[in-house]
């Protein structure tokens, strides 16, 4: 018995303080926010009664919900293929083997370095989507290389618009992906290689059967941290455009409900961003947690 | 080694926790009925400038009054926003908070945190020196829950003279109507003015539109689209949709991504000949060095002639604020004739008095300040006079889905679903 305690008692001690904090202010927040959805609180007055779900379909009835749904999909899709497909090409030229391949890695891996805010606010300028004398950013430079085809409303752009809000999103945080494949390509032994050469593959089928099946952890563990960060996309976008209906994501909305003292409707958005980013990740941490029971 | 720095790790996770828990007490003492703890959202620029100046008035019209300064800074107010809903969630009332006069007050009004003002207009006589229709303004079911301090005007059109004698257009002849508008747009463009009219973000194109519903509606008709005596689906309305449309066609097409003194810029560039903004705008001539009726010009957007589209600043008193005697005295302050023409010098607003002397003011101000005296006065809907927040969010969001669609039935449905929202 005494010795049971001496077991489990110090370190349960230990991460006590964390099993409180995490649990008030995660946990204890989440259940706070989730019963304030389920109110009828949409202004300044106390909720004055329990309105089960109302607030939910409500939303999914509204035009402009939708709307921020929409952008945020075109958003998600370029911004995830844009990082996965320029980090995997980086990564993989950078196996091949460059001179000064230090310099290229800190050049790609520098834009994280920056924050979403200080990128949003150069680019909002990059962005910008006037044409012709007034033309600034990449409309300009268009023009000046004669491109002047080239030039676009950007983010103006009806319907694919969010596209251009990626732009900057995949400049940052390709070198990310990159760095992740890079890991990756460098842990994959030579010999491996070497054994497919011997067998007589080509390099495709060397790619396809050795290279590619051992890179996929990889691959899942980077699709989750940009597809998580994509849900949840706001500073860029608040920096870019400031929070205007064109550009709007629910992270978005939910910020112009919350200043409209619509704490009900903001809640009930924040509910549906906390499922969609669990949507993506728990099962990637039940599938990592299968996965090192299985090494034990 | 592991040991002891998670002991100290938790020890500052517990300190962290306890911190989080005691409230913030600030620098005010509830004890001290000689404090005024004064929240805005004043703290830099020409708006500090103001407020200072008020202090300083304040003080020496009340010299035993400590002045304490619980101005939030960032967001044009939408962080000090935030932070005053918590205070007042938590029941921690600043003394008395600033707000854009009108319907913007609805929120705090319906969940009682505002008291009401109306013996105090009574007993300083200032039923007698605000005009009546901005007393009907800003009175709600009888009450009246705030005092102005400065007001604005939004209803004006910032003319490039030079721009506009170029194009053989008389810069001091205002057009009379949208229409007659729109054919000297239309007359900017053939002489190659290829954006005439400059316009910004979502919130300029909201005040560009209201601009075109007063003056389409007519002042009487746009004042009850807020109270429910108009419908919104007037023929009036539909008008103004049509017109507002046509504006559009005129605008410089990277108009949702650029701020307003962005768009005011495109004039004094001499890239376009208009620009719809509140008279903040005087601000940025005058930065550039221009002179009133020389380089630059004002009239209010045609057709709202006579009608005094405006907004503003306003002090409130809240339930259970801590020093009321005090706060009284500043609320006494602000709508005191030196008080209000300190700050306004300062600000570059006019005084919501009429007993304002307008030699004192510079050439623009002058003339708000004799419209004012004169006009019909409506709420502007872009900076909440007219509508609770979140109508006016509605609207707003309506506007932005018409500057990138154009699809005025689905802006006019749009509106008529936001106003049966809000009005219930």
């Amino acid at each position: 018995m005494n010795k049971g305690y001496r077991n489990w008692g110090p370190p349960l001690l230990l991460i006590a303080p964390t099993i409180i904090v995490i649990g008030i202010f995660v946990y204890g927040l989440i259940g706070a926010n989730i019963s304030v959805s389920l109110s009828n609180r949409h202004s300044l007055v106390p909720a004055t009664e329990f309105v089960g779900l109302d607030n939910y379909f409500a939303l999914f009835a509204e035009e402009r919900f939708i709307h921020s749904l929409q952008n945020l999909g075109v958003f998600t899709v370029f911004f995830i293929v844009g990082t996965m497909l320029f980090g995997f090409i980086w990564a993989w030229m950078l196996d091949k083997g460059v001179t000064a391949e230090g310099v290229f890695r800190s050049v790609f891996l520098f834009p994280m370095a920056i924050s979403f805010v200080a990128s949003g606010v150069v680019w909002r300028w990059l962005l910008n989507s006037a044409e012709g004398d007034r033309a600034s950013g990449l409309n300009r430079i268009f023009e000046i290389m004669g491109l002047d085809f080239l030039q676009n409303a950007w983010w103006s752009e009806p319907g694919w618009g969010m596209a251009a809000i990626a732009l900057p999103a995949i400049w940052q945080l390709a070198g990310y992906v990159m760095a992740l494949f890079l890991a990756g390509f460098r842990g994959i032994p030579e010999e491996l290689r070497e054994a497919a050469r011997m067998d007589g593959a080509t390099e495709w089928k060397l790619y396809r059967y050795v290279i590619f099946p051992q890179l996929s952890p990889v691959a899942l563990s980077a699709l989750i941290i940009v597809g998580h960060m994509s849900l949840k996309v706001f500073d860029l976008i608040m920096a870019i455009t400031k929070s205007i209906y064109q550009t709007e994501v629910p992270a978005t909305y939910l910020w112009v409900a919350l200043t409209a003292n619509d704490y009900a409707k903001s809640a009930t958005i924040a509910t549906i961003l906390l499922l969609f980013v669990a949507v993506l990740i728990v099962p990637y941490l039940i599938y990592t947690a299968r996965a090192e029971r299985k090494q034990r | 080694m592991r040991k002891p720095l998670s002991i100290i790790a938790g020890a500052v996770a517990l300190g962290l926790v306890l911190a989080g828990c005691s409230s913030d007490t600030g620098t005010t003492d509830p004890e001290n009925a000689n404090q005024v703890e004064v929240f805005t959202w004043w703290a830099s620029g020409s708006e500090k400038v103001g407020l200072d100046a008020l202090v300083k008035v304040f003080e020496e019209q009340n010299p035993d009054d400590e002045f304490i300064n619980a101005s939030v800074a960032g967001g044009a107010g939408s962080n000090a926003k935030a932070a005053l809903a918590s205070r007042l969630e938590a029941n921690n009332p600043p003394d008395t908070f600033q707000a854009h006069a009108g319907a913007e007050l609805t929120d705090y009004i319906n969940a009682g945190q505002l008291q009401d003002l109306s013996s105090f207009f009574q007993e300083n006589g200032l039923t007698d020196v605000f005009p009546e229709s901005l007393i009907e303004r800003i009175t709600v079911d009888g009450a009246i829950y705030s005092v102005p301090s400065n007001i604005h005007r939004a209803n004006v059109v910032w003319a490039n003279t030079q721009v506009l004698t170029d194009a053989g257009i008389d810069p001091q002849a205002a057009p009379a109507d949208i229409d007659a508008w729109l054919a000297d747009l239309a007359k900017l463009k053939a002489a190659g003015v290829e954006t005439p009219l400059a316009l910004g973000t979502e919130w300029t194109q909201m005040q560009l539109f209201e601009n075109v519903l007063i003056a389409d509606l007519g002042a009487d008709d746009y004042s009850g689209l807020w109270t429910g005596d108009t419908a919104w689906d007037d023929a009036g309305v539909e008008t103004a949709i049509g017109h507002y449309g046509e504006l559009l066609e005129y605008t410089n097409s990277d108009f949702a991504g650029l701020d307003w003194d962005a768009a005011t810029q495109i004039v004094l560039d001499g890239n376009a000949a208009y620009n719809v903004m509140g008279d903040w705008a005087e601000s940025a001539f005058q930065q550039a060095g221009w002179t009133y009726d020389n380089e630059y010009t004002t009239w209010a957007t045609p057709g709202t002639e006579g009608v005094f589209d405006f907004l503003a600043d306003s002090f409130t008193l809240s339930v259970g604020a801590p020093h009321e005697a005090a706060a009284l005295n500043w609320l006494t302050t602000i709508s005191s004739a030196e008080g209000q023409k300190a700050f306004n010098l300062a600000k570059g607003s006019i005084p919501a008095r009429t007993d304002t002397v307008a030699a004192d003011y510079p050439a623009y101000q002058q003339t708000a300040i004799k419209s004012f005296g004169e006009d019909t006065v409506v709420s502007s809907l872009a900076h909440g006079a007219a509508a609770s927040i979140a109508w006016s969010g509605d609207i707003s969001s309506a506007i932005g889905k018409f500057g990138a669609d154009r699809d005025g039935d689905s802006l006019l449905s749009g509106l008529v679903a936001a106003a049966d929202k809000a009005q219930g």
